[in-house]
């Protein structure tokens, strides 16, 4: 039973890891990939950290792949953070849906 | 206090990492950890910030509820890279960050990143520039639900 939980929580993951690099071809523009990024380093990395942890059991080694969690949850939003923060003072323009409501001196700025 | 606990909480780390149980390892763990603490002390790096231990209980909730979010958000992305055709609308806007402290604040910030969808560009003052993957995402966040979960205790300024 938890055999069969594993393995589904692996495959997901793998799954969503898969989904999560069509996206990044796919869409157009840096902003727009850095989300489907996002989807790999949130439920993807859970969900395989999660299918390991099933198969370890109640050991030493599913607190530590709790702990990988947790450092993962902590890490990955400063890292995309900055990615998209230095992105923006670089002055890369994000590509809109309405080019009007961009207000254009917050890119202007630095 | 908060140096005590932040010690016991990285001797902790140090032994489940380690795993030894002789006499000798433990005693050079010990020593690892008072000079960390030590050195952790004289850096400064102690505070309300880096051991929020004060938002307990509030911050396991707020995690449940962004748990929740971050499955949704997940999904929803997800559908939209499969489904052929155009299905993103790509967003710049402002939101207003009132939290009053400053670790609520980078909490919210940080909690709109993790949210696949949309990643905050600048958090500044009382305000964070988000974009968003999606119209439905930024008008999710226009709504405030997620700023009003957030744990900002004034008691810690």
């Amino acid at each position: 039973m938890i055999e069969i939980l594993s393995w589904i929580c692996l495959l997901l993951g793998g799954l969503l890891g898969i989904i999560g690099g069509i996206g990044l071809h796919r869409f157009p523009d840096f902003y727009t990939r850095l989300h489907a990024a996002g989807t790999t380093d949130t439920l993807c990395a859970a969900l395989f950290l999660l299918g390991l942890g099933f198969q370890a059991g109640l050991t030493l080694a599913s607190f530590k792949l709790f702990l990988i969690f947790a450092f993962i949850f902590l890490t990955s939003p400063t890292a995309s953070h900055s990615l998209a923060n230095a992105a923006m003072i670089g002055g890369l323009k994000p590509l809109l849906s309405d080019p009007e409501v961009l207000n254009p001196e917050e890119f202007d700025k630095s | 206090m908060r140096i005590i606990i932040a010690a016991s909480l990285i001797f902790l780390f140090w032994f489940v990492l380690s795993g030894h149980t002789e006499l000798l390892m433990i005693l050079l763990g010990i020593a690892s950890t008072l000079l960390t603490a030590f050195l952790s002390r004289r850096m400064n790096v102690i505070d309300h910030e880096s051991y929020p231990f004060h938002l307990g209980l509030r911050l396991l909730r707020y995690y449940v509820f962004l748990g929740k979010e971050i499955l949704i958000a997940n999904i929803d992305v997800v559908k939209r890279i499969i489904k052929p055709g155009s299905t993103i609308s790509p967003q710049v806007f402002e939101l207003p960050a009132t939290q009053k402290t400053d670790l609520s604040k980078v909490i919210y910030a940080n909690s709109i990143t993790l949210t696949p969808g949309t990643v905050t560009l600048a958090l500044e003052g009382e305000k964070v520039i988000v974009h968003a993957l999606s119209k439905e995402g930024a008008m999710d966040l226009q709504t405030g639900r997620m700023a009003g979960k957030v744990p900002d205790p004034e008691e810690f300024h």
